[in-house]
């Protein structure tokens, strides 16, 4: 069976990542148009208090996403 | 006089859009709704130069041309659409500088369409703070488009924007951006163009991604594109993604040689300081249920003072009107029914300029994303969204003005299903309805020595109408289908001191928009009202007089008591009257006889006015501000046929749960009708509430009984 890819949502606070590609085709455009692009450094700031959604930083401002959204992110 | 310039500022969220809208335009600025949509549509104008004024438009702010909600929809509406009436001559595109990379995402789309553009580049002076170095005539240079450096805040560049502004040439100069013949057939694509008419083969791809919701497009013309999106195989998601990345490509291309950042200096941004605390896990939810307290406590308390002034002026007028004006029905329907109907309006804006100026404060400083943000994951359970708990707490002061703040959710679905769920929330004109029946039925006592079992009474009231909107959220998240995909991806924008003059324009615009749009239908239904009220089949008010004016009468009682009678046998036997007589058959089984049912009649109006007709009915002395007299006469009130107390517990239950659940305010049906554009929804509420309502009362009236 093929290890599964990491991604956004395995991250924790303070951790960073390199974004690889995509899951989710529809949700891969509205996050490319907020600058979520391959090849980026992202980083996980926080987490909400209960739990869910997160805050990254991703080319110079920070960004909300659902853990679910997060998910379709894979990083290198 | 040369004529008069289109100007439309466009830009993404968070930029500063409006600061620099009113800004440009003060006070001279309109805001309304794009036709057919609500969305605010915000026009003003200012002076070019001397001699040039030129009208501006503010579009909602978005990242992209491809429309997550229908705010953003507008944008492509106004700007392709050349017979739009707010297409603009020109576009000031509002930059970030602190975020140009992606700013510049949807500047190099809009360029794309070939409007003559200029960039105000703003947030120059927290650039600078930032270590971010910008070669603006290079960036220029590149962009083939003006760039004025601004900084809204500080007022500075706006001279220098409005000269750009006035010199703009009525071509566009922008450069080329990225090659449409790498995804699609070039030849096909001309095609498309020439059957639309376009002049861009952009506004042709955009047209093609999203025909089927743009209202511009003609049903042939839909159909067209219909046929040749399958005959090219066209895939929108595909493309769109493609097309981003090509653009990322070009923008980083421009910003490559133009912009220089210096490495950040080591430790933390302000911002992320202040959220350290704000969205902490105990400190930040405890800090956001303080300030949700503060803004309650604060619609409450703080508008009891004004509200009492603006219905003491409207009596004070009212009494002036009937000692002036020659006695008769149209003085009555000019004091009773219309002066009555104003002041129903007018008193709601203490309450809505107060919750407004918090929610301005709240979005302007930054607060407001991060409450989504906390709150998105027990909302989302019910169907709702981390910026429902803003209109639902308000809910508890008013419902008018929280079901207008629902405007900030962008997801359709959320917001419908906020809206709905928002009346049940116990407001304020509940108050007196619940300690008036409270007081009569519930006995004063404590146990255990500090549970005073009245007060207990009131908070079950309270939780059973917040237990209530939750449930009813999440059963319409079952029933209500999306119109759009829900995201939640949103940027966190850095914390900012608010800036007083937007709060200000927020209060006044939203104040005014519900004076002059849901005032309208509650003056009209008040005169309604007022007719039902007072006259009354045949000649039954002749009778009424000729009976009171009997000496048996007049020496008995003295004229004050006489008029409480005989207001008390005119509403008796007016339509409202014969109306809550005819709807005995139907309430009685929730334990209500014909006086109650004349109170839900006339209580339609405001939920408040059940203790005025009471008081009138009851023909209590003085008004129905002292309870205490109602009161009295409620408790002695006895079924004159079987001889038992009216007011009994199960009957006070049944009336408060009743009240609980019944859409008994037109106010708020005005102002849904305002907020969604179609009568729909609030007659889907009045029904689903009324009939809630019905069940309710029925169960407890039966059970208790």
């Amino acid at each position: 069976m093929e290890k599964t890819a990491k991604t956004l949502s395995d991250l924790f606070p303070g951790e960073s990542g390199i974004i690889k590609e995509f899951t989710d085709l529809e949700m891969s455009v509205k996050l490319m148009e907020m600058g979520c692009l391959p090849g980026e450094p992202i980083y996980v700031e926080r987490i909400a208090p209960l739990g869910d959604p997160i805050a990254v930083t991703i080319s110079g401002y920070q960004l909300s996403l659902r853990k679910q959204e997060a998910s379709t992110i894979i990083l290198v | 006089m040369k004529k008069q310039l289109k100007v439309a500022l466009v830009g993404n969220p968070n930029t500063g859009k409006s600061t620099l809208f009113n800004l440009l335009t003060g006070l001279n600025q309109k805001i309304g709704n794009f036709p057919g949509v609500t969305v605010d549509k915000k026009t003003g104008s200012t002076k070019l130069a001397t001699d040039q004024e030129a009208q501006l438009i503010d579009l909602p702010g978005a990242y992209s041309l491809y429309p997550k909600s229908k705010d953003e929809a507008m944008l492509l509406e106004v700007l392709a659409d050349t017979k739009n009436e707010s297409h603009p001559d020109v576009v000031v595109f509002i930059a970030d500088a602190t975020n140009l990379k992606r700013n510049l995402l949807l500047f190099s789309q809009v360029a794309d369409l070939k409007l003559p553009t200029i960039i105000a580049l703003n947030m120059m002076d927290l650039a600078k703070r930032g270590g971010v170095h910008i070669q603006i005539d290079k960036l220029a240079q590149k962009l083939g488009v003006r760039v004025v450096p601004i900084s809204a805040r500080n007022a500075e560049g706006i001279e220098e924007l409005k000269q750009a502004v006035a010199d703009a040439s009525s071509l566009a100069t922008q450069t080329d951006t990225i090659d449409f013949s790498e995804f699609l057939n070039p030849i096909a694509l001309q095609e498309l163009e020439t059957e639309l008419g376009v002049k861009e083969s952009y506004e042709a791809v955009l047209l093609a991604h999203q025909y089927s919701e743009t209202s511009f497009l003609s049903a042939k013309q839909k159909e067209y594109i219909a046929a040749w999106v399958t005959a090219q195989s066209f895939k929108s998601q595909d493309l769109q993604a493609k097309e981003t990345i090509a653009r990322y490509n070009a923008i980083n291309e421009v910003l490559f040689d133009t912009v220089k950042t210096d490495i950040k200096p080591l430790g933390e941004s302000y911002s992320n300081r202040i959220d350290r605390v704000l969205t902490h896990k105990i400190w930040g939810l405890s800090i956001f249920m303080l300030i949700l307290f503060t803004i309650f406590q604060s619609i409450f308390s703080w508008s009891a003072y004004p509200m009492s002034l603006i219905e003491d002026a409207f009596v004070w007028l009212g009494n002036t009107a009937h000692q002036l004006l020659p006695a008769g029905q149209l003085t009555n329907l000019l004091v009773d029914g219309v002066l009555a109907g104003l002041s129903g309006v007018l008193v709601f804006i203490p309450q809505i300029a107060i919750l407004f100026a918090f929610i301005a404060i709240l979005e302007e400083t930054g607060y407001m994303a991060r409450v989504t943000f906390m709150m998105d994951r027990i909302m989302r359970k019910v169907g709702l969204n981390g910026k429902s708990v803003v209109p639902i707490i308000g809910g508890l002061a008013c419902a008018v003005p929280s079901i207008m703040s629902a405007r900030n959710i962008e997801n359709w679905k959320d917001r419908i299903i906020t809206i709905l769920v928002t009346p049940l929330v116990s407001c304020s004109a509940r108050l007196p309805i619940y300690t008036l029946l409270i007081s009569l039925v519930v006995p004063d006592y404590r146990i255990l020595g500090i549970l005073n079992m009245q007060g207990l009474a009131l908070m079950t009231m309270y939780l059973i109408s917040l237990v209530s909107a939750v449930l009813v959220a999440w059963v319409l998240k079952f029933i209500i289908k999306a119109r759009e995909r829900g995201y939640f991806i949103m940027e966190l924008p850095v914390y900012r001191m608010p800036r007083w003059k937007n709060v200000g324009y927020t209060m006044y615009e939203k104040v005014k928009a519900f004076v002059l749009e849901a005032g309208k239908v509650i003056v009209a239904i008040s005169i309604i009202l007022w007719v039902l009220a007072s006259y009354g089949p045949g000649n039954r008010f002749e009778a009424i007089d000729k009976q009171f004016a009997n000496p048996s009468y007049t020496q008995q009682f003295s004229p004050q008591q006489v008029a409480n009678l005989k207001a008390s046998a005119r509403l008796e036997n007016s339509y409202a009257g014969v109306l809550g007589k005819s709807i005995e058959p139907v309430i009685k089984p929730l334990g209500f006889d014909w006086k109650i049912g004349i109170a839900l009649i006339t209580s339609f109006a405001a939920r408040e006015v059940f203790v005025g007709t009471m008081a009138t009915l009851y023909s209590a002395q003085g008004d129905g501000s002292r309870t205490a007299s109602v009161r009295d006469r409620m408790a002695e009130a006895r079924n004159p046929d079987t001889g038992e107390l009216v007011f009994t517990l199960p009957v006070a239950f049944s009336l408060m749960i009743f009240y609980a659940y019944a859409m008994q305010c037109m106010s708020t049906l005005a102002v849904v009708y305002r907020e969604t554009k179609s009568w729909k929804w609030p007659i889907i509420q009045l029904v689903y509430m009324t009939a809630m309502a019905y069940v309710a009362s029925f169960l407890v009236y039966q059970f208790l009984s």
